[in-house]
């Protein structure tokens, strides 16, 4: 469960920017939530902070008890290896990497031998459509093929939470509604907690919370379909009235 | 994983791993050709004073002369004066009175005992020791002439002659002046001729006395006989004649006292140059009076280009290699930093997904250390190619010794007046072919070069690359 209280950021240069003016949050295990808003309001930094791929100036970002923001950056490291998988509006794929290895390099933190890694690699591959895809590098695979790559990658350690920034920014609406839809059913299927950033609604329509960011402050409300309590072990999110 | 990146990285790069490979290759190829022309030079030196002083050893030991031996000016004539007293008359001697002075001195050097070349032998890191006696040997003959009365003065008929004489020790002929020499008619002295009156001369003294094999000659007033001719090559200064030590302790005084079990010059050999030192301050320490010489004594009294060379190779050559090196470090490191630079992405995407920070720098450093170990192969090659390169043009190197400062400043030791006795003959020169040999020592220190290069970039690149913030790394990209 994510439970993010107080969360600032601030960067000081010649004028501070005020990129998270206190974010409050509780977002419960299994849960999906979309974050909209326009360009340079904080929510890409917001994902980060969630991430622990930055540190809030101030406040403190739970996941499952554990505070991100004071955690030493070596546990971080490793619950960033075990439990967070990142999906990239640019794919962020290795160049030099086949699509194999590139899924399979999110394993080498884990210490999983290399025959296991290819195996869950491959599976991950075969699970994103991709099992014909294996050999070929990201020069050789359309961007719909990146994108299932590195959701591939995301998603081969079997993370508790998938956080994805503009997954779709780069893609055509085609492409676009195939990624989502895949996200959609993969989560269906897992049941990981998923926060997706995106400027696009018909990205974030799916999901079950919507969450709008604007000046540094998120305003959160439940779809239509899943606003009532708190079901553990259905689709229903674990959010707390307060914040919707 | 890390192989597989760490290939297809370079593969990418390859251009790039090719130019910082090459950067390195370069800097350690001139180390390994500077440090071999360095040691084809050392053995070019070693070589000339092989030749011109005819010393295959390390350390040459000598003995100061005793105060109130006599010094250089006795040549034992306290002996001869009781035959020249037979010819004095009322404090006079009587005109007409023949003289003849025949001497074998050791007059310039103190002597030691053959026994404390026992307590040589037995220090640590001491191969070879040999004792030997350098000699000369002083004739003067003639009649007392008659004053002229009323101006009080003579005319001298009186002729002086001298030549010199090394008592070898036919035990350790590899030490030694005759350890040079070559016998270029009759035979050479073995230690079966320790007892025995023969003698060697030197092809120079034995031309201009017109002595061949078979002749007789007067040495300290007893007749050897000359068995061979030696020949130093190519010049040098060597000894005249040449004897067996014991023979030469049997006649041969100094002052007016035998030598007998005496030697008054001592050669060492020593395990390595490196434990040339050890052993020159432990002789020190045992014969505190002594003149230890060693081989760099002699070596800076060279000069020529054997003595260009070796200054060529000491500065110019160390400063070059160090610059190249220097060069080929700071390329290699800047670079790698410009490839961190331009992977800030790929390095970020990696914290993402849980890659530590020393994983990356692993993967960095990595890169760098092959491409090092491949600019070091090449180095290894280039070195290889341009000692060859040195071995096949080198011009021949001239070697000159005997120039006056040298003479003076190589103090009384056997070097000292072998150093004289150049100066004396004029200057001597020594032709010598420069190689480049390639040792392993040499391959070893391009290895560790190369080793040190990629591990340096590598660093450098590493260190940037942990320091990146995983968000700013990614940010950079947006």
């Amino acid at each position: 469960m994510y439970w993010l209280t107080g969360v600032t950021k601030e960067y000081r240069g010649r004028e501070t920017v005020h990129a998270l003016q206190g974010v409050d949050l509780m977002l419960g295990n299994g849960a999906w939530l979309a974050i909209q808003g326009p360009t340079g309001q904080g929510k890409s930094t917001l994902l980060q902070v969630m991430g622990g791929l930055d540190r809030p100036t101030t406040g403190s970002v739970q996941l499952d008890g554990h505070d991100l923001a004071r955690m030493p950056e070596a546990v971080l490291t490793r619950v960033r290896a075990r439990s967070i998988g990142f999906v990239f509006q640019a794919f962020n794929l290795i160049p030099t990497l086949n699509a194999l290895e590139n899924v399979a390099i999110a394993l080498a933190p884990l210490h999983v031998r290399n025959g296991e890694r290819l195996r869950r690699a491959s599976d991950a591959l075969a699970a994103v459509g991709l099992a014909d895809r294996l050999r070929h590098v990201p020069a050789e695979l359309s961007g719909g093929q990146q994108q299932r790559v590195a959701i591939a990658r995301a998603l081969v350690k079997d993370p508790a939470v998938l956080l994805a920034d503009e997954p779709t920014g780069n893609l055509d609406e085609d492409t676009r509604d195939e990624i989502i839809g895949l996200l959609q059913s993969i989560w269906r299927e897992r049941r990981f907690t998923m926060v997706i950033v995106t400027h696009d609604s018909a990205v974030a329509r799916p999901a079950q919370l919507h969450g709008l960011m604007r000046d540094g402050f998120l305003t959160l409300t439940a779809t239509p379909q899943v606003v009532g309590p708190v079901q553990p072990g259905t689709d229903a999110p674990a959010v707390s009235p307060e914040l919707s | 994983m890390f192989w597989t990146y760490l290939r297809r990285e370079l593969r990418r790069r390859a251009r790039q791993a090719a130019f910082i490979a090459l950067g390195l290759a370069l800097g350690i190829g001139l180390v390994i050709t500077v440090t071999a022309a360095a040691a084809g030079v050392k053995q070019a030196q070693a070589s000339v004073l092989h030749e011109l002083y005819g010393v295959g050893t390390d350390l040459t030991i000598t003995q100061p002369p005793r105060q109130g031996s006599g010094g250089g000016t006795s040549f034992g004539f306290q002996q001869q004066i009781s035959q020249v007293r037979a010819g004095v008359k009322n404090g006079q001697i009587a005109a007409g009175t023949k003289i003849s002075v025949n001497d074998l001195t050791s007059a310039q050097y103190g002597t030691l005992a053959s026994a404390g070349l026992a307590a040589i032998r037995r220090q640590e890191h001491v191969t070879g020791v040999a004792g030997g006696l350098a000699l000369t040997d002083v004739t003067v003959s003639g009649t007392v002439p008659a004053l002229q009365s009323g101006s009080g003065t003579f005319s001298s008929n009186f002729t002086t002659s001298t030549f010199t004489v090394d008592g070898t020790d036919l035990t350790h002929l590899s030490l030694g002046p005759l350890s040079s020499a070559t016998v270029t008619a009759g035979a050479g002295l073995r230690p079966a001729d320790a007892s025995a009156d023969d003698a060697l001369a030197d092809s120079g003294y034995a031309s201009a006395n017109k002595l061949k094999v078979g002749s007789k000659v007067d040495i300290g007033g007893t007749s050897f006989t000359v068995i061979g001719i030696v020949a130093v090559p190519q010049g040098g200064s060597p000894p005249d004649l040449y004897i067996p030590l014991g023979r030469a302790q049997a006649i041969g005084k100094a002052g007016s006292a035998s030598l007998k079990g005496d030697v008054n010059a001592v050669y060492v050999t020593a395990d390595s140059a490196a434990d040339i030192q050890a052993v020159q301050q432990e002789v020190s320490r045992l014969l505190p009076t002594a003149t230890v010489t060693d081989a760099s004594d002699l070596a800076s009294e060279v000069t020529g280009s054997v003595g260009s060379a070796a200054s060529l190779a000491g500065n110019l050559g160390t400063w070059l290699s160090v610059a190249v090196l220097v060069a080929a470090f700071t390329l290699a490191i800047l670079l790698t930093m410009a490839a961190v630079a331009r992977r800030v992405r790929e390095f970020g995407t990696l914290k993402a997904l849980g890659w530590s920070s020393g994983r990356i720098v692993a993967q960095v450093l990595g890169e760098s250390v092959v491409m090092g170990i491949a600019g070091g192969a090449i180095g290894v090659g280039l070195g290889y190619a341009g000692a060859a390169l040195i071995d096949k043009l080198a011009p021949q190197l001239s070697a000159a010794t005997g120039s006056p400062p040298a003479a003076t400043t190589a103090g009384p030791g056997i070097a000292g007046r072998l150093l004289q006795q150049v100066a004396a003959q004029g200057t001597h020169t020594v032709y010598v072919t420069l190689t480049a040999p390639v040792t392993l020592s040499a391959i070893g220190l391009a290895i560790a070069l190369a080793l040190a290069g990629g591990l340096l970039a590598g660093a450098f690149g590493g260190w940037r690359a942990a320091r990146l913030r995983p968000a700013a790394a990614l940010g950079r990209v947006e």
